[in-house]
């Protein structure tokens, strides 16, 4: 009985510990960050490996998702004989919803993950130690560039991805089959509101920007520095991202939309 | 890894980003179709009841679409609803005894207010209000109005 509750306690207790560490990890790489802009070409490095090599994949899926939703959007709304609206249902989904959040989750998978595992290694060879032995600041050098890095990208790719999927939409609904290519257009112009959805969209991406960044540059740098902790950490990563970014966004949708 | 390539590929990255975010600000959402307060004039219309019409609704004079709905108030005076439509400049010669109707696209479409020019020599001008007015059809009225007039009916056969 009291092994149980020590156990509870223990975890609680761990679980703020983490909390706290996240958090100060946070406070010392932000102090870090007016130093590091004088150095943009360390941001530039991490913008190619974090944003352009995740570009493929958020390509090819928007493309997809955007196509599976105009073949789907199209069998039901042609009962109703809606099927101009096709191009209102593809456009209102992604850009509020499927943009930032698949956009995020792949970004997890394929760059957040390669981040946890990258700087975990690091730890684990002692190539973080070995910088401030050299009075060379990890956080500046090595965390905030990335975490600069996916916190651009992150909205970048959303929108990349929300206007590959609508031009998807569009190839399967106009050109294969048959709607109205005005229609589709022009009752996409009247439904979509600038400010209500597609800015909207876009900070939903940054947030999860932030977040996504955070997750993955604190679980490397709060790994166990052995093969099996960087393992941990970087399915703790992909998880705890997932997780994250899809709890935040039923908040954000609730806070933006909920009236 | 060569500085030229990282550099070529994130400035792709960012200029394809920008062009989505651009695409999505102008192809997708209705910046394309917003018209600026420099190039419209407003006109009033008091109705007697708007039904389900919302600003931003769209104004057409022959189906063509001139303007939108810029705000909707109630006055307390004459207890009626103020409609404020915000016209195109260039749609800037319709007669003084212009009449404006509330109507619904569609069985289930969104509400609209129809324009229809009248013959009067004098044009409309920025604030002007629009004297003839046709409110929107309530369905639970018209029902009612059928209703009322099927049971009246039926006594004489």
């Amino acid at each position: 009985m009291l092994d149980t509750l020590q156990n509870l306690g223990k975890a609680t207790l761990g679980f703020f510990q983490r909390l706290g560490r996240g958090h100060l990890f946070l406070l010392q790489m932000f102090a870090t960050i007016p130093g590091l802009l004088m150095r943009p070409r360390l941001i530039l490095t991490q913008l190619y490996t974090v944003g352009v090599l995740t570009l493929l994949i958020i390509l090819v899926s928007g493309l997809f998702v955007g196509m599976v939703m105009g073949l789907q959007g199209y069998n039901t709304l042609v009962d109703f004989g809606a099927e101009d609206s096709l191009g209102v249902m593809v456009a209102l989904s992604l850009v509020r919803e499927l943009g930032p959040v698949v956009a995020a989750l792949l970004f997890a998978g394929r760059a957040g993950s390669a981040l946890t595992a990258e700087i975990g290694l690091m730890k684990a060879t002692e190539q973080l130690s070995g910088m401030e032995m050299m009075a060379v600041d990890p956080m500046q050098r090595v965390v905030a560039p990335r975490f600069l890095a996916s916190f651009i990208s992150l909205p970048l790719l959303a929108a990349i991805f929300s206007a590959i999927g609508i031009y998807g939409g569009y190839f399967v609904g106009v050109d294969l089959l048959g709607v109205d290519d005005g229609a589709f257009w022009a009752q996409m112009q009247d439904k979509v509101d600038l400010h209500g959805d597609v800015y909207n969209g876009v900070i939903k991406s940054v947030v999860f920007g932030f977040v996504a960044g955070w997750i993955a540059l604190f679980e490397g740098y709060d790994a166990v520095p052995t093969a099996a902790g960087v393992s941990r950490a970087t399915t703790r990563t992909v998880v705890h991202t997932s997780l994250a970014v899809l709890g935040l966004d039923f908040v954000l949708t609730a806070l933006m939309f909920g009236d | 890894m060569n500085n030229r390539t990282v550099e070529i590929g994130v400035g792709l990255f960012v200029a394809l980003g920008i062009a989505a975010l651009f695409m999505l600000a102008m192809q997708v959402s209705n910046l394309g179709t917003f018209i600026s307060p420099d190039d419209s004039y407003l006109l009033k219309a008091g109705f007697e009841n708007i039904g389900g019409l919302k600003v931003r609704s769209p104004v057409t004079v022959s189906g063509v679409r001139v303007g939108r709905v810029a705000a909707i108030d109630y006055d307390d005076k004459a207890y009626e609803a103020v409609v404020t439509l915000r016209i195109q400049s260039r749609y800037d010669d319709f007669p003084e005894d212009t009449s404006a109707s509330i109507f619904t696209a569609g069985l289930l479409g969104e509400q609209y207010i129809a324009l229809e020019p009248g013959g009067s020599m004098e044009n409309l001008v920025d604030g002007d209000r629009l004297q003839l007015t046709q409110s929107a059809l309530v369905m639970e009225q018209i029902i009612g109005q059928f209703l009322y007039s099927t049971s009246a009916s039926k006594p004489k056969e």
